[in-house]
């Protein structure tokens, strides 16, 4: 219905215009006049600079500037150091440990919101609420876990007022817990949304099927809900995995420079103006970034979500 | 291959929702090995009763007993009855075998057994050939038969049908409704089926429930149905009868005269109505003639609004005696050795015995 009211008006249109402007442009080049402004868009702010990453890795560079060259000495720098790998081994823990927890509170999140809220009212109000820390900035939201979690702060006070600790824990902050309770803070909210979406499209009478054919509510979850929200997952997946891969922020703030990420490291490289080495790190990071999406894509098909 | 059928045995059931009642204290009883068919408007309570049957609506009060057994309180899967949703509810990430074993893999059956006992299912619905592919790739029709497929596999001794052929487009659901009571036939197990469409309920029920505002209005064979309606609703619902409304002005020797409030004067065979009541008369539409009241006849006079041409049949519409849409089904023949046009004044008129009395509502 939608297509062919919109479509309709379209032809109509362009006659009109053709006979005002009394001449008529090829249809292939008003295709593309229509599709030039994304194609600058993503030509410029996105092409262009992976493309100059790409070059730039490939430079000489000392401490005072970068020479055009067409060298491979940054990949086996980068490639060859143990450092790198214990760096990707400690992003890729992050990650993984970060995955688990975000699909776990995120689906019961979404299913909480899906299930057992009746209106849609009080669905669309809880998950506004949902939203509304991502009103602040990141940085913000992660530097007030300081004053919970540091040595005196309010965890630490409470737990020892109540005499249930004779002294402050010193791995709440500066530390990895730290570091996962930060980014799982900020990045459930990737996995609820996707999820809640692909939950709201499941059809109730299925669920009542499915109890009709004797399935106790975890045989419901398990061969109804789930298989069903594998694309909402899937996509919830993408987002969590591509953000904590490139995180430096969270760890650095949240580990008070105790623990290391793959994009903390590209950081520390361009502070000592070692472009190059820093981009030959960002072109290893994307091709592994693109494999784990590859790798989430293959298991589950997504499309019917897109 | 499954021979046993439950009675369902429906005790003051009563269905409320926050403020409103749904259903009224209904009570029915269900032949076992019967077709039986709620009819009625959405809204109607046809739709409650059925999933209170099922189990997947509470039942506020009462209770309902399938074959010996109380199932009020038991869940779905424990009453000996299956369900066929509307939709057909299929599971759209498992093929059709895996669809149809679904209750079996919940049951634990191993994997072997089940797909074999599908497989077999699956044959009988003559779906065999797609068992690999999902429930999208399917037309209508063939969903039907899988969900069909789904609910016989748990061998129950009543099958619950909601809307299951409003989905299909016209001539497919005629070629369903003819497989559906086949199937009942071949089954012998009771099936129960919801719709809004008398033509559906007429075709295929051995009882004809209709409902009407949370209550039953009548439940007869679909032959009693027809030729005597209930109530008002029922030969209003059926669109086989005119209605005419009045009130008893005398009753002598089983013959009641009543006049509507435009002032005509009719008679019906019937009794024990008090002279100044309300009362309801049907007349067959298809037994009214266009012509003048004889001796031996009723009629009244009126002004024809609509004509209708059906090819064998003739619907002329015509307004007098307090209806607005008093229907007359002349055959063609009959209506084109005299043809009327709208806006034409005509003589209506039917035999004494065409008429039949109708119950009040509230009785």
């Amino acid at each position: 219905m939608a297509t062919i009211a919109a479509s309709k008006p379209t032809p109509a249109t362009n006659a009109q215009g053709r006979k005002a402007l009394g001449f008529r442009l090829p249809p292939r080049t008003v295709s593309y006049l229509q599709s030039a402004p994304l194609i600058a868009i993503l030509g410029f702010f996105f092409l262009l600079p992976i493309l100059m990453i790409l070059v730039v890795s490939f430079w000489d560079y000392d401490f005072a500037g970068l020479y055009p060259d067409f060298l491979t000495m940054n990949y086996e720098e980068t490639l060859g150091s143990w450092v790198t790998w214990k760096t990707y081994l400690n992003t890729l823990k992050y990650t993984v440990v970060v995955w688990a927890l975000t699909t776990f509170i995120g689906f019961w999140v979404a299913y909480f919101l899906a299930f057992h809220i009746r209106t849609t009212t009080m669905q669309m109000v809880l998950f506004l609420v949902c939203t509304v820390p991502f009103l602040t900035s990141n940085i913000i939201r992660m530097i007030s876990w300081i004053p919970v979690l540091g040595r005196n702060g309010l965890v630490n006070s409470t737990l020892i007022e109540m005499g249930i600790i004779p002294a402050p824990i010193e791995w709440l902050l500066y530390s990895e817990f730290a570091v996962i309770l930060a980014m799982v803070h900020l990045n459930t909210l990737f996995m609820v949304t996707p999820i809640f979406n692909t939950l709201m499209r499941i059809d109730k009478s299925l669920i009542e099927a499915a109890r009709d054919a004797g399935a106790t509510g975890w045989q419901i979850l398990w061969n109804v809900i789930i298989p069903l929200a594998k694309p909402g997952i899937a996509i919830g997946s993408i987002f969590v995995v591509t953000l904590v891969m490139a995180d430096f922020s969270t760890v650095q703030v949240m580990s008070g420079g105790q623990s290391a990420s793959v994009a903390l490291m590209m950081r520390n490289q361009m502070s000592l103006l070692q472009y190059p080495a820093a981009a030959a790190n960002a072109v290893v990071l994307l091709i592994v970034v693109l494999l784990m999406v590859a790798a989430i894509l293959r298991v589950v098909d997504i499309r019917k979500e897109l | 291959m499954m021979t046993k059928a439950a009675e369902i045995d429906i005790v003051s059931v009563s269905k409320i929702y926050g403020s409103t009642t749904a259903v009224h204290s209904i009570s029915l009883k269900i032949p076992s090995g019967s077709y039986c068919c709620f009819l009625g408007p959405s809204g109607c309570g046809k739709t409650s009763t059925l999933r209170m049957i099922a189990g997947h609506e509470t039942i506020s009060s009462g209770d309902i007993r399938l074959g010996n057994t109380v199932v009020t309180d038991l869940p779905p899967a424990r009453r000996g009855t299956a369900m066929m949703f509307q939709s057909y509810a299929l599971f759209p990430h498992l093929d059709l075998v895996d669809n149809v074993a679904f209750s079996l893999k919940m049951k634990g059956v191993d994997k072997e057994e089940r797909r074999a006992k599908a497989l077999e299912m699956l044959r009988l619905m003559q779906m065999e050939p797609y068992a690999n592919r999902k429930p999208a790739q399917l037309s209508g029709g063939q969903q039907q038969r899988v969900a069909l497929a789904r609910a016989l596999i748990t061998d129950p001794e009543a099958l619950l049908l909601d809307e299951p052929l409003s989905a299909l487009d016209p001539f497919l659901k005629i070629r369903m409704r003819a497989e559906l009571k086949k199937l009942q036939k071949n089954l012998g197990i009771t099936f129960v089926h919801v719709t809004h469409s008398q033509e559906e309920a007429m075709a295929l029920a051995d009882i004809i429930v209709i409902m009407s505002d949370g209550r039953i209005e009548q439940a007869a064979s679909p032959r009693e149905v027809f030729e005597r309606p209930a109530t008002a609703f029922v030969a209003r619902f059926m669109g086989d009868h005119n209605v005419l409304t009045g009130r008893v002005i005398s009753s002598a020797d089983g013959v009641l005269t009543l006049q509507v409030p435009e002032g005509q004067t009719f008679t019906v065979a019937g009794e024990g109505r008090a002279e100044g009541s309300p009362i309801d008369i049907g007349i067959r539409t298809d037994r009214v003639r266009l012509s003048e009241p004889g001796e031996k006849t009723l009629g009244f006079n009126g002004v024809v609004s609509n004509v209708e041409y059906r090819g064998a049949s003739v619907k002329i519409t015509v307004m007098g005696a307090g209806s607005e849409d008093f229907t007359v089904i002349a055959t063609d023949a009959d209506y084109f050795e005299k043809p009327v046009a709208v806006g034409d004044a005509v003589s209506l008129s039917w035999r004494l015995e065409d008429a039949v009395l109708l119950g009040s509502a509230a009785a």
